[in-house]
């Protein structure tokens, strides 16, 4: 029996992590939003390990901030350890990365849920979509509620008919042993949407007092109070130490004896599974050279038993896990809590969404999160956010938010998306990113809280601390530009001299002086020729000095990249009308269906002939 | 519409009197001015109008002359591609034409895709809309023909060269990006085996680029010019070549041009020798020289050979005539060692032509003559001239590319101890991009793998 539950401008299905982004961004945008959820315990949810950030991932932390999003805030709230990794590698690929608290994430994102105004969230499994026309309509939970909507964000993880392997164990659920969704991937199927199979995997977690921390090497966090958000306050958290310790001979010997119990090698395992996190017998396999790996060892939270072992995710049977894992230095007595397991399940090939999230095949359709192909918490936030904050748009009839590969990782991520093959879970990297000495995690709220602002989602409070922060910078740049120094000045010459760095030949400026390595933005505040302190501001005044150069020539290349994006193809171009198009390029334009003339050239296949063609069949569309 | 400026040579490889470098684009008006010196002072292409021609030089890097030009110059929409175009017209023969695309490109163009001029033409409005399929089918023709050229080109046993160039880049580009991606499980960049890459790199690059020029001049051959005063033997010396040479081709008596010009190969590169002989002799050689003529002959010249008389000594002809030459890519010989008494000392070679090897000879006797020919061939093919197996067609545009190549790895190199990774990482991926253009991979996706293939990386 279905009954009329209610009405609501958005719906979100699901409630992990690209959920949250979703439904906090469509009700912090004025739409009347309903989140359901399979569990309430299980909202924010980290079912893999306890980390967020690094590189790539801290930068898409910090856009998520930047935009309005909630996970940095959440982040800060309940991190037990965070620390600066890749310092001397460049301010591009310098990332920060926490250990969070588990529970404290999950309750933390909760409480923000619960007290956010425009938003309700329901216990409910969602199994069907309905559409009107070529638009959604409503969506129907298993216990027969129908909630009548305009817009549906569908951000159903692994959720989707997960099935779990441990050996020769085999069960459907979705991750930690929850239910699976069963029927909305016929609901989907039904509207036209494919669904392809991957897999993905987690390690087992163990009891912190079985082990022995003498024999493991100790990963301090930072002491310095970092942050992913500029709202959060700037504390010195304790920090509770990640541990490192490795693989032995007698492991991998263990793994090559029980190959044949291995559902990654008996053929059990279908679905594809990502190459940046493969299982632990996967590369005792491929990299059979190396004598050992290292596994590092990070608590689940600060007031639980469980610790996570990074490095060792499997699906080989329970048995031989524990045998596995007593062969590995620290933890000969250990304990398990939970055992590591394999999840296949369905996800959404993202070449049938547009570049707003929004599936191509049903109006108002957005789908977010691991559905999409993607790994990683903050991957799926990122996409939370933009769906939600799009479905809030398409809503209120306003121009979508599309970001552009030139202004940040979502963008990258978003566009890899829907113009790759994708053919193993996604995840992001800064490799992935063409320009990314301007996508740094420490100007993410240049970047874009002003689009926050405009669409809304950027709070009064947070836009006063922005726009303060940004007249700093300003006035300290023009500042640094304009006080300039000849081989006359004595204290700057000292100065100079003293840091064996060379005396001035001409005039220069402060700024031009910071540019050298030897010289830090710090001195100048020592010397008191400067009058700022705000670490945030200091550091955006000494990356921007000594990287312009490279920042300059990086910028040089996107407004080339950016003519070809700004060049439109329409929604309803009929590749079969086009004359001149070679037939491999015809198929994949059909199937990826690319926006524009930019996106159309990263497509695999196709070649600048092709392009050619297309642009000039547009022309003359255009002229008829 | 796509504004960005292209450049390409327009006429035909090989012969011809002149070639024509034709650019398009919103800047190229701006771009050409800086390489351009104008025959009067105070001339400025940035004020012309369109439909105008100027006499002036393309001038080098260094703001040397390389070659005398006419350009001219079309003004948007009044152009064949309706934007901006310039068309540089130089001196033919593949060298100068080459030498002055270079010139440009280094501007900020790139080298015009097939039929690129024809599709901005339509773009623009400047063909009707019926003529959408003709234009498609020029550039499908166009590109497919290049796609098919390049691809042989590079096939063979050079494919392996490159492959293994490009194999070696994907590994240094991997190294970095992992180090970068996956700072717990890769560590610090191994900067001794990177910088080992990038000099072996830059190496195959360099010769690959060697090879390419080679194979150029191989196939479209060389100008070369003899001069000297009267009676110093040209002609003896140019029988004596062509004598050696048996399958003379041509033989053009001058009438219209006033010079002999011969077809003739020396250790197989095809050479169109120019002898001033033909050139009319007045009483005053100094002055003829002077010659508009003359100088334009020599100035089209790859290589230059000059002869001294060993019977008469350097006179004050030799020396005017030295005073033209004394730039450009040049041989002198001393001819008529066969006499008794000569009357030039190895000292006063050294005091008047210093830096200038100077090769005995007699042109009758047909001694020196090998070492002449040795002596041509290192000077046009550089100082790469090696037993080299590697036989390889560069195009133009791949010459482009390697350039560029060797120019991020140039960079890599300089700035590897003083810039943090992620900018050394840009002209690292620099160099693999400008590769990835020639053998038309997607090598940032290969990148990534190559990562996962030589790294064990993941959680």
């Amino acid at each position: 029996m279905i009954y009329n539950a209610g009405s609501y401008d958005v719906v979100v299905v699901g409630g992990g992590h690209a959920g949250c982004e979703a439904a906090l961004a469509a009700a912090r945008m004025g739409c009347k939003t309903l989140m359901a959820t399979l569990s309430m315990e299980n909202v924010a949810l980290m079912p893999c390990n306890p980390s967020v950030g690094g590189p790539a991932k801290a930068q898409v932390v910090r856009e998520i901030d930047g935009l309005g999003g909630e996970m940095a805030v959440n982040v800060d709230k309940t991190a037990i350890q965070m620390r600066l990794i890749n310092t001397g590698k460049g301010p591009a690929v310098q990332a920060l990365r926490a250990q969070a608290d588990k529970h404290e994430y999950h309750d933390e994102m909760l409480k923000t849920l619960l007290n956010q105004p425009n938003l309700h969230i329901i216990m409910a499994e969602i199994e069907e979509i309905e559409t009107s026309g070529p638009r959604v309509s409503a969506v129907i939970t298993k216990t027969g509620a129908r909630f009548s909507c305009r817009a549906v964000v569908i951000t159903s993880g692994t959720y989707l008919k997960g099935r779990i392997i441990i050996g020769e164990v085999m069960y459907d659920g979705g991750p930690g042993n929850q239910f699976p969704a069963v029927k909305l991937s016929a609901s989907l199927k039904s509207l036209g949407l494919e669904l392809g199979r991957f897999k993905t995997g987690t390690p087992p977690r163990v009891y912190k007092r079985s082990l022995d921390f003498t024999k493991m090497i100790e990963q301090p966090g930072d002491d310095r109070p970092l942050r992913f958000s500029y709202m959060s306050p700037r504390l010195r958290r304790p920090q509770f130490s990640c541990w490192l310790t490795h693989s032995t001979a007698a492991t991998h010997q263990i793994v090559m004896d029980n190959l044949d119990r291995a559902p990654m090698f008996t053929g059990a395992i279908k679905g594809r599974g990502p190459r940046y996190c493969p299982s632990f017998e996967d590369k005792v396999v491929r990299f059979a050279h190396k004598e050992s790996h290292q596994l590092f060892i990070e608590p689940e939270g600060r007031n639980t038993e469980e610790m996570y072992i990074q490095g060792l995710n499997t699906s080989l049977p329970e048995d031989v896990q524990i045998k596995v894992l007593r062969s590995i230095p620290g933890l000969e007595n250990v304990a398990l809590i939970r055992t590591g397991y394999a999840i296949e399940y369905d996800y959404l090939p993202p070449a049938q969404l547009r570049s707003t999230l929004e599936t191509r095949m049903v109006e108002g359709l957005f789908t977010a999160g691991q559905i999409n192909g993607t790994s990683g918490y903050e991957e799926a936030a990122a996409q939370g956010l933009i769906a939600g904050i799009n479905a809030a748009l398409k809503v209120k009839a306003e121009e979508p938010l599309v970001l552009k590969r030139s202004e940040a990782y979502i963008g990258v991520l978003i566009d890899d998306l829907i113009t790759g093959d994708i053919d193993e879970p996604y995840r992001l990297l800064t490799s992935r990113a063409e320009y990314r000495l301007l996508l740094r995690q420490d100007n993410a709220d240049l970047r874009l809280t002003e689009k926050g602002r405009r669409i809304g989602l950027v709070s009064d409070e947070r836009w006063r601390v922005y726009s303060a922060k940004k007249d700093r910078l300003e006035e300290q740049k023009e500042a640094l530009k304009g006080r300039t120094y000849t081989p006359a000045d004595q204290e700057i010459s000292s100065f100079l001299a003293s840091r064996n760095s060379a005396a001035l030949k001409d005039r220069f400026s402060l700024w031009e002086i910071l540019r050298r390595p030897e010289i830090s933005i710090q001195d100048f505040v020592d010397l008191g020729l400067l009058t700022e302190y705000d670490e945030d501001v200091l550091e955006q005044l000494e990356i921007q000095s000594k990287y312009e150069g490279y920042i300059r020539k990086q910028e040089e290349q996107v407004q080339r990249f950016e003519k070809m994006e700004g060049k439109l193809i329409p929604g309803d171009i009929d590749y079969d009308e086009i004359f001149g198009l070679s037939n491999e390029a015809r198929q994949k334009l059909k199937q990826i269906r690319p926006e524009s003339i930019g996106q159309a050239l990263r497509v695999s296949g196709i070649n600048p002939a092709d392009i050619n063609v297309l642009l000039i069949f547009l022309e003359k569309k255009r002229r008829k | 519409m796509f504004y960005d400026d292209i450049a390409a040579i327009a006429t035909p490889p090989g012969e011809g009197g002149i070639a024509i470098i034709r650019l398009s684009g919103g800047q190229v008006i701006e771009k050409a001015s800086k390489v351009f010196r104008p025959y009067h002072d105070g001339v400025d292409i940035r004020n012309k109008a369109g439909y105008s021609l100027t006499l002036g030089w393309i001038k080098d890097e260094t703001g040397e002359d390389l070659d005398e030009v006419l350009l001219a110059l079309m003004r948007a929409p009044h152009s064949y591609t309706g934007e901006d175009t310039v068309e540089i017209h130089c001196h033919g023969g593949i060298l100068p034409a080459r030498r002055c695309l270079e010139v440009v490109l280094h501007q900020g163009m790139r080298i015009a895709e097939p039929g690129e001029f024809t599709r901005r033409a339509f773009l623009h409005g400047r063909l009707d809309a019926s003529q959408a399929e003709a234009v498609i089918d020029v550039i499908r023709a166009k590109s497919d023909k290049a796609m098919k050229l390049a691809v042989k080109q590079l096939s063979g046993h050079n494919s392996e060269y490159i492959n293994t160039l490009e194999d070696r880049l994907l590994e240094l580009n991997a190294m970095v990006e992992a180090s970068l991606d996956f700072p717990d499980e890769v560590g610090e960049l191994e900067y001794a085996k990177a910088e080992d890459i990038m000099l072996g790199s830059l190496a195959a690059i360099e010769r690959l680029i060697q090879a390419g020029e080679r194979a150029a001049i191989y196939r479209e051959g060389i100008a070369a010019v003899i001069c000297g005063k009267p009676n110093v033997g040209k002609s003896s010396l140019l029988n004596v070549l062509l004598k050696k040479e048996r399958a003379i081709v041509t033989s053009i008596p001058g009438t219209t041009r006033d010079i002999i010009e011969e077809q003739l190969s020396i250790k197989g590169i095809p050479i169109r020798l120019v002898d001033t002989a033909g050139i009319r002799v007045t009483e005053d050689i100094v002055e003829k020289i002077g010659v508009e003529r003359s100088q334009k002959v020599i100035r089209e010249a790859d290589l230059v050979i000059f002869l001294l008389d060993l019977g008469t000594g350097i006179t004050a002809e030799d020396l005017a005539i030295y005073k033209e030459i004394k730039n450009r890519n040049l041989i002198i010989l001393a001819n008529k060692e066969d006499l008794e008494e000569k009357h030039i000392t190895e000292d006063e070679l050294e005091h008047y032509f210093s830096g200038v090897r100077v090769i005995w000879a007699s042109a009758r006797e047909d001694k020196g003559i090998k070492e002449l020919e040795d002596r041509v061939e290192e000077m046009i093919l550089g100082g790469a001239l090696q037993a080299d197996d590697l036989e390889i067609m560069v195009n133009l545009r791949q010459r482009e590319a390697l350039t560029r190549a060797r120019k991020h790895l140039e960079d890599a190199l300089q700035v590897m101890q003083t810039v943090p990774l992620d900018c050394l990482g840009v002209d690292i991926w620099g160099a693999l991009e400008a590769l990835g253009e020639i053998t038309g991979k997607n090598l940032k996706e290969e990148v990534i793998d190559r990562m996962f293939t030589d790294f064990c990386i993941g959680k």
